[in-house]
């Protein structure tokens, strides 16, 4: 069960795959089947169940192009 | 009840435009967390930035703040005198090493020599980005840059320290050296830059905030390859930390 997910505003992303390596669960990588606005290589989330929310992509993106959520769990209502 | 929050989005203080620099350039994270310690100091409105000369010369169209563009290396001269004249607003310099290391220095440090309320934010990755990968003031022994082709040598002078040498001015409030080749460096990089703006705030005087930047496509690496090289080479002799703080004795 995913913590929480990420948005990514491909058309923004510069392809620097920085984030790709701060991602403690590794589900960050460059999908080279697409090609942006930009004409870069863009970022996607090929396994989003196992996304923590942690924020670190978000924190390293120079682009700031990730939108990171977290979800609210129902015991800590 | 809600039942998702978002926990990190874009910041406010960047405009709506992309920044301009190339793919993993750390630029992108600085001007992030500047936008984001205004943002969260609730000084935005009041704030005006000077870009400099360089790869931070377009930012004034990334940050939503108001912006002036100054000559090469005059940006704190700039500042001091917007400062002047806005005693209430908060003034930012944004300066590359190229920019405040070697032709601004005169400016740099007759601002903190004149203790002005001012805050520099200086970038220093050890190149002349913009202009094609020059040796710069804080080009490291040994490396290669087009006008150093064998590596910079002694004969070129050694490495300028610029945070320890403004850490010695006694106008100078607070100097900072930070990094931003990991998520803990970033946010210890924005607690700098948010006690930066706060001694601004109460106006206590100058302020200086070195952060360790890549530069991936002049130094020749990918943006990754680039950051590890900062952590081995640069960190190593650019120590981080703080240099100094006259608000410590004040606090007791």
């Amino acid at each position: 069960m995913a913590k929480g997910q990420i948005f990514i505003e491909t058309d923004r992303c510069k392809g620097c795959a920085l984030c790709t390596f701060y991602c403690p669960v590794h589900i960050l990588k460059l999908d080279d089947t697409q090609t942006n606005a930009k004409g870069y290589t863009p970022m996607v989330t090929f396994d989003p169940d196992k996304c923590i929310a942690c924020g670190f992509c978000a924190i390293m993106c120079p682009d700031s192009v990730i939108t990171v959520e977290r979800f609210i769990k129902e015991a800590q209502k | 009840m809600p039942k998702s929050k978002i926990v990190y989005e874009r910041s406010e203080g960047l405009s709506l435009m992309d920044n301009s620099y190339c793919p993993g350039c750390t630029h992108g994270i600085i001007h992030k967390l500047v936008a984001e310690s205004l943002v969260e100091l609730e000084l935005l409105e009041r704030t005006i930035g000077i870009s400099s000369v360089g790869c931070s010369a377009l930012n004034y169209d990334f940050f939503s703040c108001d912006m002036q563009q100054a000559p090469h290396g005059r940006a704190p001269a700039v500042a001091t005198g917007i400062k002047r004249v806005r005693p209430n607003s908060i003034i930012f310099t944004y300066q590359g090493d190229g920019d405040l290391a070697s032709i601004g220095i005169a400016e740099a440090i007759h601002a903190a020599h004149r203790s002005e309320n001012i805050t520099i934010v200086f970038v220093n990755n050890a190149i002349y980005g913009m202009t094609g990968g020059q040796m710069s003031p804080t080009t490291l022994l040994g490396q290669k840059t087009t006008t150093s082709p064998d590596g910079r040598t002694k004969a070129q002078g050694l490495p300028l320290r610029i945070a320890e040498m403004m850490a010695t001015i006694p106008g100078a409030t607070y100097v900072e050296r930070v990094s931003v080749h990991n998520p803990q460096h970033v946010a210890k990089a924005k607690k700098a830059l948010k006690k930066a703006f706060s001694i601004q705030k109460e106006n206590k005087g100058f302020t200086l905030i070195e952060f360790i930047s890549t530069c991936p496509v002049n130094w020749g690496m990918t943006p990754k390859d680039a950051v590890d090289w900062a952590v081995d080479n640069m960190i190593p002799y650019y120590p981080l930390g703080v240099f100094k703080d006259a608000t410590v004795g004040e606090e007791k």
